[in-house]
C-alpha cells in the first residue's frame, strides 16, 4: 500500500466534497438459449459443453438474434421508463481478451434499444429518489477464465483456461445518467438503485438477478468535486476525475465500494494529488479496490455496425403489447401488499429480505390468510431453507401446498403439531399435504366415541378433576386434555376434548 | 484531405495487434489514407435526406425462436485449440489485467 491509499473516512469525505456517481448494471437474461445461437443458456455445466461455431466465433458462422431476448430487453426498457427506439442495431466492440472468442463483443453503440428513462427508487426510510436512465442495450456475455498456478489469481499464474459456456449469454446493460446531489446518502442510494433493478428483473421474470452467481453485476463510477461556495450553484462546478469499480457482485459491496473509493479519492485530493481516471477492481476480502487497465487504453474499442445482423425494428403494436405485461413497480407493490396484508414494517422487511414476498402472495392467492402464509414461510420453511443452505424458492414445496396445509388446520383436520409433521412429509417428497396426512395417518381424532373413551380413561385415574371444575377451576381440565393428547399421540382435537370434559362435569363450555 | 496520419495507422495496428515495421508504416500509411479518402467521397454525395445505413439489404427483424439446438461435442469444440486442458482452452498467462 502506498501513501496515496491512506483513507479519509466516508463521512468526512462527504463533508469535504460533493460526490457524483453513475452505475452500469449488467443483467444476464434467463432465456433458454444464448443471444445469437441455439446453445443452452444454463449455469454450472461441464466446461465447453454449451458451445457451437457461432459462440466460439469460428469462421463462416453467422449470428441470429434470439427473439425472446429482444422481448425481455424491451420489457426491461419499458419498466425503466425508457423510450424504445424504432430502429436499433448491433455493433462490434473490438478488444482482445481470452474470454472473448471472436475478439469482439456484439453490443449496441449509438442506437441502443432503450434510452432516456427514469426509475423511482425508495430508500429504507421511505425517501423517494428519481434516477435518470441514460440507456439500456443488448449485448452478449463473455466466457470464463480460470487462472492456473500461483495462488489462483492472475498474478503469478502460469497460464489460464477458458470455458466459453457463458460466452454469448444474453445481457442487458443499464446505464444511469450522472447522479448528483445525494451527498452522504450516495452509497445508500447506489445500493437501493441496484436492489430496485434486481427486484424489477425478478418481477418481470427475465432474470433471477442472483448477484452472488454473477447474473446481475454492477460497475460503479464515482467522482468527487469541490463543494460550491455559499450561494453558488453546485451543479455549475465541473465533475472531478472518476474511477470505475468493476464487477461488484453483492448489494453490500455496492455500498462498501463507494465508501472505499470516496475515502481514497478524498485522501488524494486533500493531499493535493490528482485522481487518475481508471478502472478499478473490487476485492471482497479486503473491502478495497486496486487499479486495473487505464481508461485511455481501454476505450479504443473501434465500434462499428455489426454487418452480420439486421436492425431490430419493433412495431408500436408489439411494444404496447409488451407494455401491458409490465408488473407493478416493486416498491409500490410492497406498499400495497403491506397495507392489504396488515403486516408490520418489520414483518414486511423480513419477508422481502428472505425473498418470500412472491411465495406469500401466491399462498394468499391460493386461499390462505396472509398471517398464516407469512408464519409458514418465515418460520418453519425459513428454518428449513437455512439448514439446507438453499433459498426459499428452491425448497420443494409450493404456495399451493402451504395453502392446502393451512386449510387442513383451519378445518380442524390437523393441529399445528401435525401440520408440521405433514410439512416434513411434503418436503421429503411424499406428496401434497392431504396425501401426507392420509399416508402417515396424521388426521386429528375428532370422532366423539373415541375421544369420549379416552377422556373417561384419563378421568378414571384423576377423578378429582371433575370436582375442581365444578368448583370453578376450569383450568384443571388441562391435565385431562394433556393426558388425552398423550394417549392419542397428539392427534386429538384439543378443543373437542375440552368440551367433552366440561360436559362430564356438567358445566357449560 | 487525408485525415489519417502515420501515427494513426501505427496506433490502429497496435490496437489490432498487427506487428508493423517502420518500412511497413512508411509504405502502408499512404495507401490506407488513400483508401479512406476514397471511401470518404461517399459523404460528398450523401445529403441530409439519405439516412445512415449499416446494411445494404432493406431487411429487419430477422430473429430466431428461443429453442435449444445441439451444441458441439466438447472434443469437437476443442479440436482446433492450439492447447487444451481439463476440457478448456489453454491460453498463455494473461498480463496486465484481472479477470
Amino acid at each position: 500500500m502506498t501513501a496515496a491509499t491512506h483513507l479519509v473516512g466516508y463521512d468526512d469525505a462527504m463533508k469535504a466534497f460533493d460526490p457524483v456517481f453513475g452505475i452500469e448494471v449488467h443483467v444476464e437474461l434467463n432465456t433458454k438459449t444464448k443471444m445469437f445461437c441455439g446453445c443452452e443458456n444454463t449455469f454450472g455445466n461441464e466446461p465447453n459443453t454449451q458451445v457451437c461455431p457461432v459462440c466460439l466465433g469460428l469462421p463462416g458462422s453467422m449470428p441470429v438474434t434470439n427473439e425472446k431476448a429482444v422481448e425481455s430487453a424491451i420489457r426491461l426498457g419499458l419498466a425503466l421508463g425508457c423510450s424504445i427506439r424504432e430502429s436499433s442495431r448491433f455493433a462490434r466492440k473490438n478488444y482482445f481478451y481470452p474470454d472473448l472468442a471472436k475478439d469482439y463483443q456484439i453490443s449496441q453503440y449509438d442506437e441502443p434499444t432503450s434510452y432516456e428513462g427514469e426509475l423511482e427508487v425508495v430508500l429504507d426510510d421511505g425517501t423517494v429518489v428519481m434516477i435518470g436512465i441514460e440507456r439500456a442495450h443488448m449485448e452478449e456475455d463473455a466466457g470464463k477464465n480460470t487462472h492456473v498456478g500461483g495462488t489462483g489469481g492472475i498474478q503469478g499464474a502460469s497460464h489460464s483456461l477458458v470455458d466459453y459456456n457463458r460466452g454469448g449469454v444474453p445481457l442487458v446493460e443499464i446505464v444511469t445518467k450522472p447522479i448528483e446531489g445525494m451527498g452522504e446518502r450516495t452509497a445508500e442510494v447506489a445500493r437501493a438503485y441496484v436492489a430496485t433493478i434486481r427486484d424489477i428483473v425478478r418481477a418481470l421474470g427475465i432474470s433471477d438477478g442472483r448477484m452472488e452467481q454473477g447474473r446481475l453485476r454492477a460497475d460503479v463510477n464515482l467522482s468527487l468535486r469541490p463543494k460550491a461556495a455559499d450561494g453558488e450553484d453546485q451543479s455549475a462546478v465541473p465533475f472531478g476525475k472518476r474511477s470505475e469499480t468493476k464487477n461488484i457482485n453483492s448489494l453490500r459491496a455496492v455500498e462498501r465500494s463507494i465508501h472505499y473509493e470516496a475515502g481514497r479519492q478524498a485522501a488524494l485530493l486533500l493531499a493535493g494529488q490528482p485522481v487518475v481516471q481508471e478502472t478499478r477492481h473490487w476485492h471482497e476480502d479486503t473491502s478495497s479496490t486496486t487499479p486495473g487497465r487505464s481508461k485511455e487504453e481501454a476505450e479504443e474499442y473501434r465500434y462499428f455496425p455489426e454487418p452480420d445482423l439486421l436492425p431490430v425494428e419493433p412495431s408500436r403494436e408489439w411494444i404496447e403489447e409488451l407494455r401491458a405485461t409490465l408488473p407493478e413497480h416493486p416498491a409500490k407493490m410492497r406498499a400495497r401488499l403491506r397495507e392489504e396484508w396488515g403486516f408490520s414494517d418489520l414483518e414486511m422487511r423480513d419477508a422481502v429480505a428472505a425473498d418470500a414476498l412472491t411465495l406469500i402472495a401466491d399462498t394468499v392467492a391460493a386461499g390462505a390468510a396472509p398471517q398464516a402464509a407469512r408464519k409458514w414461510w418465515m418460520g418453519e420453511l425459513a428454518r428449513t431453507a437455512n439448514e439446507q443452505d438453499v433459498t426459499l424458492p428452491e425448497l420443494p414445496v409450493t404456495p399451493a401446498h402451504i395453502a392446502e396445509l393451512q386449510r387442513l388446520v383451519d378445518e380442524g383436520k390437523i393441529n399445528d403439531k401435525l401440520a408440521r409433521q405433514a410439512l416434513e412429509g411434503v418436503l421429503a417428497g411424499e406428496g401434497s399435504p392431504a396425501e401426507v396426512v392420509a399416508s402417515r395417518g396424521l388426521e386429528v381424532v375428532s370422532d366423539d366415541s373415541a375421544l369420549e373413551a379416552a377422556v373417561d380413561d384419563a378421568l378414571a385415574s384423576q377423578p378429582e378433576v371433575l370436582d375442581k371444575i365444578r368448583e370453578g377451576k376450569v383450568q384443571a381440565a388441562g391435565a385431562i386434555v394433556g393426558a388425552v393428547m398423550k394417549a392419542t399421540r397428539g392427534q386429538a382435537d384439543a378443543g373437542r376434548v375440552r368440551e367433552i370434559i366440561l360436559a362430564r362435569a356438567g358445566v357449560e363450555g | 484531405m487525408s485525415t489519417l496520419s502515420r501515427a494513426d495507422v501505427a496506433r490502429l495496428a497496435a490496437l489490432a495487434r498487427i506487428d508493423m515495421s517502420d518500412s511497413d508504416l512508411d509504405r502502408l500509411s499512404g495507401q490506407i489514407a488513400a483508401i479512406v479518402d476514397a471511401v470518404a467521397l461517399v459523404s460528398e454525395v450523401a445529403g441530409q435526406d439519405v439516412p445512415a445505413t449499416s446494411h445494404p439489404i432493406p431487411m429487419s427483424n430477422v430473429h430466431r425462436a428461443d429453442e435449444v439446438r445441439p451444441s458441439l461435442a466438447p472434443a469437437d469444440a476443442l479440436a482446433a485449440a492450439p492447447e487444451a486442458e481439463d476440457g478448456r482452452f489453454r491460453v498463455p498467462r494473461i498480463l496486465g489485467e484481472e479477470a
